[in-house]
């Protein structure tokens, strides 16, 4: 026993465990943390148990004991409003779950692509389809020309420019370019597009639609996907596929029955972080919905706009009833996210 | 296994479908590819230039239409110089010594930065980056100049940016020690990791309103503590400085669990025997941590706040939900900037402030990329 009393508490005895002294700091850090995280989600729990007069007359923070729980904001929220209620809820369910689907499927071929194929896409054939798409749009955004006729014009413009003058472009892109840019899409503050978004899907009479927010959020979602799924599909090893390519299994059935199992938790992690984006988005859905499309989120907000005030108790039941399927999917899902995105970040 | 291939059904089909299935193998590389590149394309290019047109003109609305007439860079020039110079950059009324100490303090250091450049190593490229670099610091580095360090309140750039640096590194430093308190040996990491996750699981309005009501001083849970300190009538809406704090904090409360999450999985990952090997040598745990595990994990976490700033300088949830941009203009972001102007039906001021975000994010991003994230990860 010939330790002193600071290098019993700080030196741990073996590499396995940490020292007492040491134990009592990280533990009340960690638990400080918990505190810090828990005690806001249990506010607005109780709130949404409180009555009016609990919550405007000072803090109450017990229930049974401070104040007697009630249920009339869920009553306000299932019962009387349940129409607005249900139709948000339906309406972000099937955004999330559709956008997610799409943002995950499309990326994810796209990341395979990349990952497995070699383009040279020539730089000027992609600058002659946006300039040629772009004549298009404009002559409906202008002249009021209809959107169908435009962009099929536009296409055709295009095919004929491309077969005609396409071998006089000599630069060419790589895998790594086409990546970067797909990745880069993620700078673009959504605040950016939204407006032109908007004339867009008013242009074809999509707004206040389903598909408009569901096409919006795959689009917006893609780079993550793309990102983070190469990172997954590099790591696969090459020679199952070639090996079942020898046997003349075709690449789409390759790419559906063996890669996509292969990659079970990268895609577990993306679809995820994809879903919880999805589910959360506000400022797109502002813009895109005005009633019958109208999400979770945006309901949450117009809480604000009553003339009675903000009706806290009634916000925090629909902030409850929003938080518990993502919760429930993440605790499930959450050691795959970590590796997930770590993958995506080691080697991003 | 190559015989439990040949039973696979891309093999054995029927006749008809032959053709369309062999069609869509010979055309597989299109068919994974483009669809992805062509929606981005039509989702972010072409919203992309009509925006920028947008950004170039003035749009009035009249009656059931509207009319845009192109005025080149006039709503670029309102933000930056004109009417609403005040509303972007900040009040500039005369500076104070303060202000002159700061802005020739971040002028040298930007003239010592060109030189130790040009001394060093110089390639075209490298140097028109710096270039844009070197400028937009010099501005910002001005801008706060001649408000904060003068006195004068700054504008949703000023306000972003505090969002963004000061807020993704308070988010950072700590997201990074709780991972490291729980990739230490102890009981119940599970349940910390599960528990210090989940408000990355809330949707940032809620957010928002858990936080309003967290910090109501006479409501709230904490109102007894107001009261105690004697600032039962402090409204920290009214408080730009207060306000701007409670947003971050709403938004760290947020965005800590992701670079915790990230952090920690980086931390475990790094190999057992360097850090017992290290051990048993007689290393403390701070010189274990410098020299041992921050080596492996700096490219992820360069990686982790870079995803971070992005994200970060899209905030306008939090401040739209929690103080409406108040008091006056202390808390709006750009996002939250170019949502009012639209508002107001002035597309073409909304859409330059979006530009002008972008402009912002890119050179932040792009220089933090070159100058920290891949220097990092090369070395």
């Amino acid at each position: 026993m010939s330790r002193t009393l600071m290098q019993r508490l700080f030196e741990p005895r073996s590499i396995h465990e940490i020292a007492p002294g040491t134990g009592v700091i990280v533990y009340s850090a960690l638990f400080l943390w918990t505190a810090f995280v828990l005690f806001p989600i249990y506010w607005v729990f109780i709130t949404s148990f409180k009555t009016p007069v609990d919550v405007n007359s000072g803090p109450v923070y017990l229930p049974f004991i401070d104040f007697w729980p009630s249920l009339h904001a869920w009553q306000d929220l299932f019962v009387f409003d349940y129409k607005d209620t249900l139709r948000a809820y339906m309406n972000s369910l099937i955004i999330a779950l559709f956008s997610t689907a799409g943002s995950v499927l499309i990326g994810s071929m796209a990341a395979y692509a990349l990952a497995r194929f070699e383009y040279r896409p020539k730089f000027g054939v992609i600058v002659m389809f946006i300039l040629v798409m772009g004549v298009a749009f404009y002559t409906v955004g202008s002249f009021g020309v209809d959107w169908r006729l435009a962009s099929a014009s536009g296409i055709a413009v295009f095919v004929f420019l491309v077969m005609s003058l396409s071998r006089h472009f000599k630069l060419q892109l790589s895998n790594g370019d086409i990546l970067f840019w797909v990745i880069s899409q993620r700078i673009l503050a959504p605040i950016v597009v939204v407006v032109p978004i908007y004339l867009m899907f008013q242009q074809v009479n999509l707004l206040d639609t389903h598909i408009a927010i569901i096409l919006t959020y795959t689009v917006i979602n893609l780079p993550i996907v793309v990102w983070l799924m190469y990172d997954f599909f590099r790591s696969i090893p090459f020679d199952l596929e070639e090996s079942a390519q020898l046997d003349g299994a075709s690449r789409l059935w390759i790419f559906w029955d063996i890669v996509l199992p292969l990659s079970r938790s990268g895609l577990a992690a993306t679809t995820l972080l994809v879903m919880i984006l999805a589910w959360n988005e506000y400022l797109l859905a502002l813009f895109l919905s005005t009633s019958q499309a109208q999400t979770m989120p945006i309901l949450v907000a117009a809480m604000n706009a009553g003339e009675r005030g903000i009706l806290w108790w009634t916000m925090s039941a629909v902030i409850i009833v929003m938080i518990i399927p993502v919760i429930v999917l993440a605790v499930v899902l959450q050691r795959f996210i970590a590796k997930g995105l770590l993958l995506g970040a080691v080697k991003g | 296994m190559t015989n439990n291939m040949k039973t696979r059904p891309g093999h054995s089909r029927a006749a008809h479908s032959r053709g369309f299935v062999e069609w869509l193998d010979r055309n597989s590389r299109h068919i994974f590819l483009w669809p992805a590149v062509i929606m981005i394309l039509i989702f972010s290019i072409f919203p992309l230039i009509a925006s920028a047109i947008m950004a170039l003109s003035r749009i009035r609305f009249r009656g059931g239409g509207y009319n845009v007439r192109f005025v080149w860079f006039q709503n670029f020039e309102k933000q930056l110089f004109g009417s609403e110079q005040f509303h972007f950059l900040g009040t500039f009324a005369g500076m104070s010594i303060l202000g002159w100490l700061v802005a020739a303090l971040t002028t040298v250091g930007i003239a010592v930065w060109i030189v130790s450049y040009i001394r060093s190593s110089f390639t075209v490229i490298g140097f028109v980056g710096r270039l844009i670099t070197w400028g937009f610091t010099l501005g910002v580095g001005w801008m706060l100049a001649a408000t904060l360090f003068s006195g004068h309140p700054f504008g949703t750039l000023g306000t972003t940016l505090f969002y963004v640096i000061v807020g993704c590194g308070i988010q950072f430093i700590i997201g990074l020690s709780l991972a490291f308190l729980c990739s230490l040996p102890i009981r119940g990491r599970g349940f910390f990791r599960v528990v210090f996750f989940v408000p990355l699981m809330i949707t940032p309005i809620g957010v928002g309103y858990a936080f309003r009501m967290m910090a109501d001083t006479t409501k709230g849970p904490f109102s007894p503590v107001w009261q105690w300190a004697g600032l039962k009538d402090f409204a920290w809406a009214a408080d730009p400085w207060a306000a701007r704090f409670f947003i971050m904090i709403g938004d760290s409360w947020q965005w800590i669990p992701f670079i915790f999450v990230v952090m920690l999985a980086a931390l475990e990952s790094v190999p057992r025997d360097y850090v017992e090997a290290a051990q048993v040598d007689g290393a403390t745990g701070w010189e274990i941590f410098r020299d041992i595990t921050w080596p492996q994990v700096v490219p992820v976490a360069a990686t982790v706040l870079l995803i971070r700033v992005i994200e970060g300088f899209k905030i306008v949830d939090l401040p739209n939900i929690m103080t409406a941009g108040g008091p006056g203009i202390a808390t709006e972001s750009m996002t939250l900037h170019a949502l009012f102007a639209w508002r107001s039906l002035d597309l073409g001021q909304s859409s330059a402030v979006a530009y002008l975000l972008l402009f912002v994010t890119v050179v932040t991003c792009v220089s933090f990329f070159n100058l920290v994230v891949l220097r990092r990860v090369r070395a």
